[in-house]
């Protein structure tokens, strides 16, 4: 089982890396050296915080489009070419597939964002000229935007197990911004009463939460992150990424092939 | 040449001059244009619709937000503009996206509160920044120190000034000056020489360029409106004793004892009017001052120093 999937996943990376996704990173090298460069010419005593919440946000945006736009064709894709048939036809059960190909891609966004993290802590030592201690801290919102690389990943895998790509890509994209949402969301339930609100409370529950995983704010202004705010957060994103990855395997366990 | 190669040279040369065309229109274009339409105007001017918008990236939205203010100031300032009508705004929109970022508050208040072409005028204004800054971040006593300025320097609220200071004094970690400073307002408010600490721990305690250069022109502006009211003071004693204006600095000198010529921090002569106003040779070297000023004067242009 174990290798099936890792042989999915090893593939599903390799495609990616061979449909040119990694050359993001000469866009996101750009925009972080310039900005390094231009915006102490620009503006006043932010340079720091313009490489990190930059960096930050632009890890965050490149890979969740990363995720959405491949994760959309993960499985259409392979139908159309008619590869999954011949998958298929291996002894390989479907939800191995679905793993795989949700494990490929979330390494490919891992790898991305490995070289990212690089390059926003390549921008820090130039304008700071030396690290100090609370950068560390940049490291853990890195691990927060992987966190929910995952989510958008499994999302939408999810939406692309029933859905044409076209749809799967609104779909996934209106629950990030649902999702950034989350908390006023919540709000918003709290100030209405009877069906409404249970309607509305669930709603807040069941769209994935995106602004508890976002502390880009924090960290530039080197705000400590709680050690707890770490494990749940950690804790949430594996149990909604399980939930949608065993929607997607429900889903595509019955869908009719032919 | 081959066809291939052809329509390579054909397309290549359609794209350098299409894009040569099209930079030449806009440009053009800007000219035609009033420049209100595209700098004089907020879009979305609601800082809860920004921060809404901005879909958690907040941060990245509020240095954009940032930069975007200190170009607008910096625009409005060289053109010795008197008006900032959007100014407060953009601000407002900073902080509420951030509400920690400091610089916003620090060069807001100096931005809003002097008197134009310094700044905007709107030194009330400069005060509720820093209040909504102190309340997001009260522990940094540098806050405390800049809203007690803005009071004592803008509004001559020497006693809002004295409570601030004292509350700033016992911030954590703040620096030893602020007691001093409350203390001074309480007692000396008016004098020059309050002034000038204020500005001298201004100096010392920063440790950005543009904050000390500000610093040293202030100090400068001080000097010289310290200059020119003993001096005043002395033509006012001349004239009560002989009657008559004096017609030169030199009478006033040898009358009053002076040891020298009385100069300016550049060094050049303070100057006597025909009716006994002390005036600067070059007042455009010291933005600021209050005394010294010919009648009708109009600031010129401020001049942007290269650091080297």
């Amino acid at each position: 089982m174990i290798p099936r999937i890792v042989h999915i996943a090893s593939n599903t990376f390799r495609e990616a890396v061979r449909d040119r996704v990694l050359y993001n990173l000469i866009a996101f090298a750009l925009l972080l050296s310039g900005a390094a460069i231009f915006v102490g010419q620009i503006s006043i005593e932010i340079e720091r915080l313009v490489v990190v919440n930059l960096g930050l946000t632009a890890v965050s945006l490149f890979g969740i489009v990363i995720a959405i736009f491949i994760g959309i064709g993960l499985v259409s894709k392979e139908i159309e070419k008619r590869t999954l048939y011949t998958v298929l036809s291996r002894p390989v059960r479907r939800w191995e597939f679905i793993v795989g190909k949700f494990l490929g891609l979330a390494g490919t966004l891992v790898v991305n964002t490995f070289f990212m993290a690089i390059g926003v802590f390549g921008a820090l030592l130039y304008v700071a000229h030396k690290f100090s201690k609370p950068d560390a801290l940049i490291l853990v919102a890195l691990y927060f935007i992987v966190l929910e690389f995952l989510i958008i990943c499994s999302l939408a895998l999810l939406f692309s197990s029933f859905s044409s790509p076209l749809l799967s890509a609104v779909f996934a994209f209106s629950l990030f911004v649902i999702g950034s949402f989350a908390d006023d969301l919540r709000g918003f339930a709290g100030l209405t009463h009877g069906m409404t609100r249970w309607f509305a409370m669930a709603a807040a529950y069941l769209v994935p939460n995106f602004s508890a995983l976002n502390v880009i704010s924090a960290v530039a202004h080197q705000q400590h992150v709680a050690g707890q705010l770490i494990l749940q957060n950690t804790l949430y994103a594996l149990f909604y990424t399980v939930m949608a990855m065993s929607g997607a395997v429900l889903i595509f366990e019955r869908r009719n092939l032919k | 040449m081959s066809r291939a190669r052809r329509t390579t040279v054909i397309a290549a040369t359609c794209l350098t001059v299409s894009m040569g065309a099209s930079i030449l229109l806009l440009r053009h274009i800007d000219r035609i244009r009033p420049q209100a339409t595209i700098e004089d105007v907020l879009y979305v001017n609601s800082p809860s619709v920004v921060k809404r918008a901005s879909l958690g990236f907040d941060g990245l939205m509020a240095c954009i937000y940032w930069t975007r203010t200190v170009q607008y100031f910096g625009h409005r300032h060289f053109e010795l503009a008197h008006t900032y009508n959007e100014l407060a705004p953009l601000l407002e929109i900073t902080t509420t996206l951030d509400p920690h970022l400091v610089p916003a508050y620090e060069f807001g208040a100096s931005f809003l509160a002097p008197q134009p072409p310094n700044g905007a005028g709107e030194p009330v204004r400069a005060v509720q920044l820093m209040q909504y800054g102190i309340e997001h971040n009260p522990d940094n006593w540098r806050l405390y120190y800049d809203l007690g300025f803005v009071y004592y320097t803008e509004l001559k609220d020497y006693r809002n000034a004295a409570a601030t200071f004292e509350r700033g004094s016992k911030v954590p970690n703040a620096h030893p000056f602020m007691k001093i400073m409350a203390a001074q307002m309480a007692t000396h408010a008016g004098d020059f020489a309050t002034a000038r600490m204020l500005w001298t721990a201004t100096y010392e305690s920063s440790s950005e360029s543009s904050i000390k250069e500000n610093a040293i022109t202030h100090l400068r502006a001080i000097r010289v409106d310290e200059d020119i009211t003993h001096l005043e003071e002395a033509v006012a004693r001349y004239r009560e004793r002989n009657g008559v204006v004096p017609i030169s600095m030199s009478e006033v000198i040898a009358a009053e004892h002076i040891p020298g010529v009385p100069v300016d921090p550049d060094g050049n002569p303070y100057v006597l009017s025909w009716d006994g106003q002390v005036q600067l040779q070059n007042p455009d070297d010291f933005p600021f001052i209050t005394k010294g000023l010919p009648p009708g004067y109009i600031p010129s242009k401020p001049k942007f120093h290269s650091k080297g």
